[in-house]
This record gives structure tokens, sequence and C-alpha cells, in this order.
């Protein structure tokens, strides 16, 4: 990033649709939640008779939990499988050279770009063919494969960062690669890992369209929600909405709080 | 300084991984296209009948078409709404620029369905938005929801964020220098956007663009939410053939266009990325 210069007067009509923009980003979300206390039905203005019972209803709503718990199993699935095949990935695109290096990268990076309905059919097709029953094993499988995209990208801008002589140093000090891989470059990407495990979390949390091909019984958390939603909207679902955008909103903060802990330096 | 050892270990797994759970899988897809259904198993012998259904009958090619004409106006309006965003945010926010920018990027990595939802709330027929008129003493307006135009809306509000994105980030890298060479030599504020930060940002517009439009070319959550039969786009064909319609050759063949046609895209977006990035 550039040294900010004291920033000159914007035009008051550039200010003003830059505050359009942001109304734009932010009004449903705002109404959503405004919603989830209206006492009167789903719609309706202006809301009228402030109420918690939707947040009451929530809390005593089984199905709905058992969801959410499944949805913390894929997540944390997810993010170990994603951190555990990123972080070499990562590696390998920092250090190592080999033929097709730029189409791995290419093959590991494609699920941010592709739809995630391919991916999750293609790899629905890979487990009908080899017979594994849709679970959410299988769910959880598919947001890690996807996921480490997020994952790599995350480390690798954190090893662009890092202080290599701190590795020379450690190496030339008589420790083997292994002891300086675990006292070293773990440790110093530690910062990184977390908001990678972050990010990855928070993703999973949100899937819809790989979990929709790759779910068996159980329901995650989104696939709940969507149906309900198919069942017709209840203040309900406005309810679930808020606590789950609360969540994430902290996960991202949080994201952003680590990221930036580091040198500034920024990229997707 | 890395080993031979260090290089295969850290290589190996993912690569094994990716090719086992990515390649692997868009192989099967490119084989399923070729399959058929006869009376309710999938028939492993080779056809080109799903192409010849996809080119033959009108549904799929106008799905297709209504789902191209969709994402260009979403990545249009991505845009459109994004440069004097990231303009502002980049040149114009002093100290609250750190925080203006979070505030752009919180929505692109939280809540996609809470956010889709959000809008089938507002643009219902019992709605929020027509509650509001009819409150105004207007008559409620029934295009609102389930139309193409609720399906843009929804798109560009979720994809703003993503053109947004790469376009900051071509705007802080324009050294502010010659911002100030040029207005020192007289050009007006106008005259600099256009011939100073325009063109130097046009990467960044390019990667902002291509990312609005292969998401929402592929977004199969907002067409079923608020699009209704009119704005259906070609994932939901996708997912209706590998649901009811119980046609996995068919949408194997419709998903793997829509592969190649992402794959072209993204190519050809690589490209003109490099050609306007060095000059």
């Amino acid at each position: 990033m550039t040294a900010p210069l004291p920033a000159s007067r914007a035009p008051r009509w550039l200010t003003l649709f830059a505050f359009a923009v942001f109304l734009f980003l932010y009004a449903p979300i705002l109404t959503l939640i405004v919603y989830s206390f209206n006492g009167s039905s789903v719609g309706g203005f202006p809301p009228a008779n402030w109420t918690l019972h939707w947040y009451r209803l929530l809390a005593s709503d089984d199905a709905l939990w058992s969801a959410v718990l499944n949805s913390l199993a894929v997540a944390s699935a997810a993010v170990v499988l994603s951190l555990a095949l990123g972080l070499p990935a990562a590696l390998a695109f920092d250090r190592a050279s080999f033929p097709g290096k730029a189409l791995f990268r290419r093959l590991v990076l494609l699920p941010l770009i592709l739809p995630g309905v391919i991916t999750g059919l293609s790899l629905l097709m890979l487990f009908a063919t080899s017979g594994l029953k849709l679970s959410l094993f299988t769910v959880g499988l598919g947001h890690g494969t996807a996921l480490i995209s997020v994952a790599a990208t995350e480390i690798y801008a954190g090893l662009q960062k890092m202080d290599r002589r701190l590795e020379e140093a450690s190496l030339d000090l008589g420790a083997t690669q292994w002891r300086t891989f675990w006292r070293v470059t773990v440790p110093s990407l530690a910062l990184p890992l977390l908001a990678a495990a972050l990010l990855v979390f928070t993703l999973s949390m949100d899937e819809i369209a790989v979990s929709f091909f790759l779910v068996g019984r159980d329901n995650t958390l989104p696939l709940e929600i969507w149906s309900r939603l198919r069942r017709g909207i209840t203040p309900e679902i406005n309810a679930i909405s808020t606590v789950v955008f609360a969540f994430s909103l902290a996960a991202v903060l949080l994201w952003y709080r680590i990221r930036r802990l580091g040198p500034a330096e920024s990229s997707l | 300084m890395y080993s031979r050892w260090y290089k295969t270990l850290v290589t190996v797994p993912p690569l094994a991984w990716v090719i086992l759970f990515l390649v692997l899988p868009y192989l099967l897809l490119f084989s399923y296209s070729f399959f058929s259904v006869r009376s309710g198993t999938i028939v492993h012998h080779g056809t080109l009948a799903n192409y010849s259904t996809l080119l033959h009958n009108p549904m799929y090619v106008s799905v297709l078409l209504r789902s191209l004409r969709i994402a260009a106006i979403v990545t249009v309006l991505s845009l459109l709404l994004a440069f004097p965003l990231a303009y502002y945010v980049s040149f114009h926010a002093g100290r609250r620029k750190d925080v203006l920018y979070q505030l752009v990027i919180i929505p692109l990595w939280v809540s996609y369905l809470v956010r889709a939802y959000a809008w089938k709330t507002i643009l219902g027929g019992g709605g929020v938005l027509n509650a509001l008129l009819q409150h105004l003493g207007f008559s409620p307006a029934s295009f609102l929801l389930y139309s193409p135009f609720a399906v843009v809306l929804t798109l560009t509000h979720i994809y703003t964020p993503f053109a947004f994105l790469p376009l900051y980030a071509s705007l802080e890298h324009i050294p502010r220098s010659l911002i100030e060479a040029s207005t020192d030599l007289g050009a007006s504020s106008w005259r600099t956007v256009r011939t100073v930060v325009l063109p130097l940002a046009l990467p960044g517009a390019i990667a902002g663009a291509t990312f609005a439009f292969v998401l929402s070319l592929g977004d199969f959550l907002a067409p079923l939410l608020v699009g209704g039969p009119s704005g259906l786009m070609i994932s939901n064909v996708v997912v209706s053939l590998f649901g009811a319609a119980y046609d996995w050759p068919l949408g194997a063949a419709v998903s793997l266009c829509m592969l190649l046609l992402v794959l072209a895209i993204v190519f050809a977006a690589g490209r003109l990325e490099k050609r306007y990035g060095l000059s």
C-alpha cells in the first residue's frame, strides 16, 4: 500500500454516491435484523409490536440446533483438511519448482472462481462412482477440498511477508529441515494459519452449493435454513439469519484484525 | 536452501489430493456428458445425444443466453457501483480509509445465503418494499419479486464487493505523485481521472469484472430465491437435471459447457490484464 497522503476533499456527489453504495450493501441486512424483532408478521410497514418471540422459538428448536452442530463438525473438518493441504501447497508455490507448477497452482485456485455447483456435482460423481455414501463426511471432504484455495492463498500471502533469514539461521546453526519447519516456519506462520482457519471456518458455515450435492440425511445449517425457506418465510428465519450474521461478522472482523497484525500488504 | 526431499514432501500430497479430488471429478464430468439414461439407469456407452439436445432444444439455449445477459448486466452495474466507491475510499477517505475498506469487504465473506434471503423479504409480495409503498399510498408493485430484475438486483448486491476488491487494489498502487503531476500541470480532476487513474485501474477493472461475471453466471441461489420461472439461470437447470429430472449425463453436458465457458473467460481476462498491466 502506498503511504496515505492527506486526503483531498471529495466532490459532494462522490461522497453521496459512496454513501448510497454503502446503503445498498447494508440496507438489506439491516432490514432483516429489524424484522427479526417484528411481532406482527413477516413483512408489513412500519414494523410493529417489538418482540423476542422468534429468538425464544430458536432457542428451543431442536432440528435447528442439530443442524448447527452438524455445520460446526463439517467446518472443523474443512479447517483441518484445508490447512493440512493448503500449507504444503503454499510452500510448494513459494519454494519448489517443477514442470506444470503453474498449472498445479491454477488447479488449486480453481474452486475460487468456479461455480460451486460444478465443484459439488463433480465430487458427487466421484463419490457415486467410488460407492462412498453421502453424509456429513462427504460434505466435509467437499468443503475442505474447495477451500484449500482460500487457505493456500492466505498462507502464501503470509509466506511473502515472512523473514526468511530466520530459516537460514536455523539451518546454518545445524537444525535439520524437519526441525526448522516445526520450530521456525510453522511458528512464524502462526498468524496467517489462524487467519486462514477463521476464514475457511466462516465460509464453510455459510456454504450451500457444494453441500447441496454432497449432503446425506443430516442437514448443515444453511441447508436447514434453505429447506425452511422453501416451506415459506417465517420471522424465525430472520432471527436465525441475524444470529448467523452476527457470528460470521465477528469471525471476519477477527480474521481482518489478525491479518493486519503483520506488515501491511493486501491481496485476495 | 531447501532439499529435494523438502520440496517433494510439500508438493506431492497437495498435488495428489488435487488430482484425486478435483482433476478426476472433472474428468468424470467429461465422460458422463457422453453417457445416456435409459429407463432410469445410466448407460455407460458413448453418445453425442446430450450435446445435440443442448443445441436443438431451445430451452437450454435461451436459459444460457439469459444467464449470460444477466451476468453481463450485473458486471456492468457492479463496476459502476464499485469504481466510484473504490476511488472515494482510496483517494478521499482520509483517516476513515481502513474502516470504510473493511465495511466493503465484510459482505464479501459474510452470509451469502442471508443476503440473498434478505432481498426476498424486501421484494416479496407481502414484503417490506411493497408494504412501504402501500403505507405511502401507492399500489403494490408485483413485478419486483420473481423476475430477472430481482435476480439482477440481488446479484449486483452480492458481487459488488468482489468487483471492488481488485479495483481498490489497483487504485492503491497508483503512485500519488502521478496524480499530483497531472494536477500541477493544470489538468482538471475529471481529466486526471480519465487520463491517469482509469488507464492505470484497468487491470483491476478487468479482474473485478471477471469475478462479477463468472460468479454471477454460475449462481444458483439468487435465481431460485427471487427469480421465479422467468429468472432461472443455467445453474438451476443443472441442479434440476441432477435432482428431480434425474438426467446426470445431460446435467454433466450442461455443466461441462459452463466449466469451459468460465475457463475461457478467465483465460481471456488473464491475457487482457497482462496486456494492459505492463504498459
